[in-house]
């Protein structure tokens, strides 16, 4: 009796979880490609039939390659720059905040209490062309007399890295926590300067924390969508928008999930190979 | 840098070091000669570490100086001081391999060809054919070679080892130790090694430093120091004493006469640190003898008499405890020498030893705390401080 309970046991504590992905990401998932394969004609009022229309797969990349093309561009060169931004920030509350780490870190996440949307939203009103940011770049002439800055890529790019700097800073942050100091003063004891201190020890002892950043940032922002709509223009469109659409407004469901499973696949063999390369260099 | 003497020599003047309201190091005045191996020795918190690692240039000096030779070396940054520590925790580069955790000091001074040197170091500590291994990959007696051969491949003028063998066990420590000798000799750099350990410290160097509360009690050859230990602190941290306290009460000829719970004792005065006033009578453990009746003790020997309470047998040695007339206690170590009978505890016995074998130290004014503190009974049965 207890035998079994035993051998059960580990079944048991899964079945919850289990059950969990299966109903919400498996079903789903299966149910995704499925319509991705339906034929075309059809619609939601009449109902779709499956055909295995596989021919939906050429026709949405021949419509929108445009759009993944921006996307991946949008979404690399944010997480480029929150890479910029958040690598010292981390560095700096990670070894150089003193008592003010913990605080400093709350700074990082409390952005996430509010929702998003409501975020981009006061993006809209930060780079207003009558406000202070476009004032002031107007001022020091690096933006004619009459550029702006929203509805144009400047302003969803800028979004997209606010947007996902904190996952950019948390992983990176607790790789350089976790780094052993006596490492940086091993460096210092072997002539290495300052400088080749962060290069040759700190940087390579941070790389997980990097990969792991980068992914996190990468991957949310090439299916975003909520930037683009509310600061861009429809010149400025990622796949998330065109996705939005096809789901919402043309209500042309065969194509929209045929996207989704695309930029799905996009961006699965983007993370192996970048994994792969990562794990290669680490050892 | 390449001159007739590669290592150099180093003095510290006045080098203090306070964190917030602790004095760590107190105005510590320290010559090493260049080219000897020379061992700071102190129990754990003495200093002995904050004193390398401002050698180093890891911790700035409150106040003081540190000099390479002539050169004054107390402001340079870390990377341009001709000195490299081995840590004791070895802080080794994880994730570089063997051959690149030793190239790391050449490689970051610009130097072009480094596989002959690296080859060379990793073959003196014999790690040849480790160069691809991952310290994560090595025993710890393998790791501490590594971070010996990354420490030396720069040539440093003066070496610092921290602990360096406190992470290995009994048997690889005392290899180590012989290895560390031979690479000192081999190479001829100044090395300067912080321990704990007593017979770490007295195996290794040439000379020694005995450290305690950020100043130095004594510095000498280990001979020196256990022969004649200057302070109750030494004669109990190297080794082990017997320390009666006791009044001086007089002078006969060379010899210092001290009054001891109701007993005379006389030391030569060459073998006293003070010569009036109140003492502490230091005899060595394996410098007594025992005996079964005062009848039998030599002439002008002295005597305690006492109850053996407890027998060790080591081997090379038997340890026994004395319990004395007034109740303190003696260690006695008789060497296994084939010729000692075994006394059983419970015997009457009494020790005795040569005048010339004892030595007095300052037993802290009459009334005042003596220097360690000493049971009142007389003996203190103390070994070297700190863990094992």
């Amino acid at each position: 009796m207890s035998g079994t309970y035993r051998r059960l046991l580990p079944y048991l504590l899964v079945l919850p979880g289990g059950l969990w992905l299966v109903v919400f990401f498996l079903l789903p998932a299966v149910q995704l490609v499925a319509t991705s394969l339906y034929d075309p004609a059809g619609s939601l009022a009449d109902g779709y039939a499956m055909t295995w229309a596989f021919g939906n797969y050429p026709d949405a990349i021949r419509a929108y390659w445009a759009h993944f093309g921006r996307s991946f561009g949008y979404a690399g060169l944010a997480t480029a720059l929150a890479l910029l931004l958040g690598y010292p920030l981390a560095y700096v509350i990670a070894l150089r905040a003193g008592r003010w780490q913990h605080l400093l870190l709350v700074c990082v996440v409390a952005p996430m209490f509010t929702s998003f949307l409501v975020r981009t939203l006061a993006w809209k009103a930060i780079l207003a062309d009558t406000g202070p940011v476009v004032g002031l770049l107007r001022e020091v002439h690096l933006l004619a007399p009459d550029g702006r800055l929203l509805a144009s890529p400047v302003a969803v790019v800028t979004s997209l890295t606010y947007g996902y700097l904190p996952f950019m800073v948390l992983p990176i942050y607790a790789s350089l926590q976790r780094l052993d100091r006596r490492l940086l003063e091993a460096a210092r004891d072997l002539n290495a300067r300052p400088a080749q201190v962060f290069w040759t020890v700190t940087l390579p002892l941070s790389r997980p924390g990097v990969v792991a950043g980068t992914l996190l940032t990468v991957i949310p922002a090439s299916g975003d969508y909520i930037s683009a709509e509310l600061l861009g223009t429809p010149r400025d469109y990622m796949i998330g928008n065109v996705i939005d659409a096809a789901f919402l407004v043309r209500l042309d469901y065969p194509q929209g999930a045929a996207l989704s499973v695309l930029l799905l696949l996009v961006i699965l063999v983007l993370t192996i190979g970048y994994l792969r390369r990562g794990a290669e260099e680490v050892g | 840098m390449e001159s007739a003497q590669p290592g150099a020599r180093l003095r510290l003047i006045e080098l203090t070091k306070r964190f917030g309201g602790v004095t760590a190091v107190d105005q510590l005045d320290l010559t090493v000669a260049a080219g000897t191996y020379f061992a700071l020795l102190g129990p754990s918190g003495c200093g002995k570490t904050t004193t390398l690692r401002m050698v180093a240039g890891l911790e700035e000096p409150t106040r003081g100086r540190i000099l390479l030779d002539e050169e004054e070396i107390t402001e340079l940054r870390p990377y341009r001081r001709p000195v490299n520590t081995v840590f004791q925790s070895y802080a080794l580069f994880p994730h570089l391999d063997v051959f690149e955790n030793v190239a790391f000091g050449l490689r970051r001074r610009g130097v072009p060809d480094v596989t002959e040197q690296v080859r060379a170091m990793l073959s003196l500590v014999q790690l040849d054919g480790y160069d691809r291994r991952r310290p994560a990959q090595l025993s710890g007696g393998q790791q501490q070679r590594v971070a010996l051969a990354r420490a030396l491949v720069n040539r440093p003028r003066v070496l610092l080892l921290d602990e360096p063998l406190g992470a290995l066990d009994l048997t690889l420590r005392r290899r180590m130790q012989l290895e560390l000798k031979r690479i000192q000799t081999e190479v001829g750099i100044t090395f300067v090694h912080v321990t704990h350990d007593q017979e770490e410290a007295m195996t290794l160097a040439d000379t020694v430093a005995v450290m305690n509360n950020g100043r130095i009690e004594q510095l000498g050859t280990p001979a020196e120091l256990y022969e004649f230990p200057a302070t109750a602190f030494v004669a109990t941290f190297l080794g082990r004493s017997n320390l009666l306290s006791g009044t001086v009460v007089g002078r006969d000829g060379d010899d210092v006469l001290v009054e001891a719970y109701g007993q005379r004792f006389s030391v030569p005065v060459i073998r006293a640190r003070r010569t009036a006033g109140a003492v502490l009578l230091g005899i060595r453990p394996e410098k007594l003898r025992l005996v079964g009746t005062v009848d039998e003790v030599p002439a002008g020997h002295q005597a305690v008499a006492g109850i053996v309470t407890d027998a060790a047998y080591l081997g090379t040695s038997t340890q026994y405890l004395i319990r004395t007339g007034w109740g303190g206690e003696f260690s006695v170590f008789v060497a296994a020498d084939g010729e000692a009978r075994p006394v059983p505890v419970g015997a009457t016995v009494v020790a005795h030893w040569h005048p010339r074998y004892a030595f007095l130290l300052d037993g802290g004014t009459p009334g005042g705390t003596p220097a360690v503190p000493v049971d009142p009974a007389g003996a203190v049965p103390a070994n070297g401080v700190g863990p094992r």
